[in-house]
């Protein structure tokens, strides 16, 4: 073996092979010594279950195999409403709750009402169930019979939804904004930005970056309460596993709804990490450390 | 470098095998599981029961045959031998417990207290299941103290596991892919599914089934209602569902769907007390060995047995006929025309 030793002066850092090869050999053996526990842990579990009494019918009742196939086909197609709720309430409330932030932080005293109004909005709307807010819309507007006001139980289903998340939505982009140093802001100002440019080119790009997993947290949160609409009457995933379940008293449909909501949220969680890390590398770009 | 490819390309790799592992065990055939002494036993207890449960609701139908075909009241009393609060397999011991949602409506359950009007009260003994309940109750043996309700909600009232309550009685229907899970009492009631709509509604009218084709039809989750509409009138627009029967109430009231499904004995006391301007738009034929209410019970209960005795007994002896009279009378309504 011979060694080799960098010029001097070389950027190449010098490497002792007798390190590098202990470091490799302990690697291994972590990876190792963790896979073979993981699996050991695994067959054990699933041993176990498989052994206790009541295992064939849990597997009977929640994994059974003819029902999936049978009713998977239909909890997709009902899944298409839930989407249609989600794409349609998501950009609404992404500039309704951006408009209620930036109301809640303006400091003139001339917008007071307006600040005032934002604030009971929020309160009221982040104070109530989403639940209840779905019933009272779904419900009681189609009640008073009005005249040219939609009776389509979906509309108001998605309007509360709106309404709702909104509250917290507009929450999120306060922290944001409230997390941005207020020397930015002071120096954007004696760059000669005016209030809007100062938000609309310094602050707001940074607050917006800083709160985009808890962003991503709510959206998720929202594609699983589409679910909530189903009260109203319309036909969604939830309603149609429901309904699946209590006509054959089988649960596996439930199973079903609750791996395509999964299938969904998982994409969505990984694509909020990507967006994160390419965020974090754009800013650190060319950074000293 | 290669300890960071070992991690990073081996170990997904096991966990990829190792949950395939996990699957394969999951997807295990029963049979192949019971191979430790419990799960046997479990196994063998199971396939003695629903054996002997088997046997004796045939004995049991023997029975009521018998008794139908005119043995009368004394073959009747025979049938129930065997059938006291002493040797019968109860949830609770010397009390009949019986399960049924909330809230318990009218006609089947009627309570004449204020206070209880909004979640019915099925003790009252008022109301066409709660006195069936009743009469059960007496031709078993039990007292009326002897009986308590729980309440069950129709979802939970088929979940795997023990059950709570000795039977369920909430206006379930009979029919075979349920009874893969639980078992249920012959039938108490033969029902009819009818249209209830307001008198303004464009479906008010009809008399057709292809009338009510083109019309926005709701129903309660989980109901012989909801499966007629989608099987039977299969209308255009998807149907209406809600999660009891209150909430299709208000989305007629409120204009949001036409009409709604209900069996006939709801829609008759609906459009008679609940909702003032509604009527029936008319009832559908019963299908082939039509829809039977039954009582449920837990899959293997011995119990069924005896219930059955004394449900046939109620029959011949014509006082099942009389609470129905007494509950249910009126229900009538035209009949739709294919």
């Amino acid at each position: 073996m011979t060694i080799t030793t960098p010029a001097p002066g070389s950027p190449v850092a010098y490497k002792d092979p007798v390190r590098q090869a202990l470091a490799r050999r302990r690697a291994r053996r972590d990876a190792f010594v963790g896979m073979a526990s993981l699996v050991g842990f695994v067959v054990v579990v699933a041993f176990l279950v498989s052994r206790t009494p009541g295992w064939p019918a849990v597997q009977e009742t929640f994994f059974n195999g003819q029902e999936f196939v049978d009713t998977f086909p239909g909890l997709l197609q009902a899944f298409l409403l839930n989407v249609k709720i989600f794409l349609i309430a998501e950009p609404i409330i992404l500039v309704f709750s951006l408009i209620i932030a930036l109301v809640r932080t303006l400091r003139a005293p001339i917008f007071l009402p307006l600040r005032v109004l934002a604030t009971i909005y929020v309160d009221v709307f982040r104070g109530v169930p989403t639940i209840l807010v779905i019933l009272l819309l779904g419900f009681g507007i189609p009640a008073l019979r009005l005249q040219g006001v939609p009776t389509n139980p979906v509309v108001w289903g998605t309007t509360a939804l709106i309404l709702s998340y909104s509250a917290y939505v507009a929450e999120v982009f306060r922290a944001g904004i409230g997390s941005i140093h207020p020397s930015q802001r002071m120096a954007a100002r004696s760059l000669g930005l005016s209030t809007f440019q100062t938000d609309r080119y310094v602050v707001l790009p940074q607050a917006i970056r800083n709160v985009v997993p808890p962003l991503l947290n709510d959206f998720i949160s929202l594609e699983k309460d589409t679910a909530l609409v189903s009260v109203l009457g319309p036909i969604e995933v939830l309603r149609q596993a429901q309904i699946d379940a209590s006509s054959t008293f089988n649960y596996t449909a439930y199973v079903g709804a609750a791996l395509i909501f999964i299938a969904l949220t998982i994409p969505m969680t990984r694509f909020a990490d990507w967006v994160q890390a390419r965020m974090s590398k754009r800013q650190r770009a060319g950074a000293v450390a | 470098m290669s300890g960071l490819t070992t991690r990073r390309v081996l170990m997904p790799a096991l966990a990829l095998a190792a949950s395939g592992l996990m699957l394969a065990a999951c997807a295990q055939e029963p049979s192949a599981s019971s191979t430790t002494a419990a799960a046997t036993t479990a196994a063998a207890s199971t396939a003695a029961a629903s054996a002997a449960s088997s046997a004796a609701s045939a004995a049991a139908s023997t029975a009521a045959s018998t008794a139908a075909s005119g043995g009368a009241s004394a073959s009747a009393a025979a049938a129930l031998d065997g059938c006291s609060p002493e040797n019968l397999t109860l949830v609770n011991p010397g009390t009949l417990t019986i399960g049924t949602d909330t809230p318990a409506y009218p006609p089947y359950f009627v309570t004449d207290d204020p206070a209880k009007q909004d979640a019915g009260d099925p003790s009252s003994g008022q109301g066409f299941e709660s006195a069936v309940a009743y009469a059960l109750a007496d031709k078993l043996g039990f007292t009326k103290d002897q009986v308590t309700w729980q309440v069950v909600p129709f979802n939970s009232s088929y979940a795997p596991g023990d059950k709570t309550f000795d039977f369920d009685v909430n206006q379930i229907s009979i029919t075979p892919k349920r009874q893969k899970v639980v078992d249920f009492s012959d039938g108490y009631y033969t029902v009819n599914q009818a249209v209830v709509a307001l008198a303004d509604s464009p479906i008010a009218s009809a008399t057709t089934l292809a009338e009510l084709k083109s019309a926005k039809l709701g129903a309660q989750e989980g109901t012989t209602s909801l499966d007629f509409i989608t099987n039977t009138i299969q209308p255009t627009e998807q149907p209406f569902v809600f999660n009891d029967t209150n909430m299709a109430k208000s989305s007629l009231e409120n204009g949001t769907i036409d009409g709604i499904v209900v069996d006939l004995p709801t829609a008759y006391y609906i459009t008679a007390a609940q909702i003032p301007n509604s009527k029936i738009v008319g009832q559908f034929k019963a299908q082939a060995g039509g829809e039977q209410f039954g009582l449920l019970f837990q899959k293997g209960n011995p119990l069924v047995t005896c219930v059955n005795k004394a449900l046939a007994a109620l029959k011949s002896s014509g006082e099942l006929q009389q609470i129905q009279d007494q509950w249910l009378a009126g229900a009538a309504a035209p009949y739709f025309t294919e």
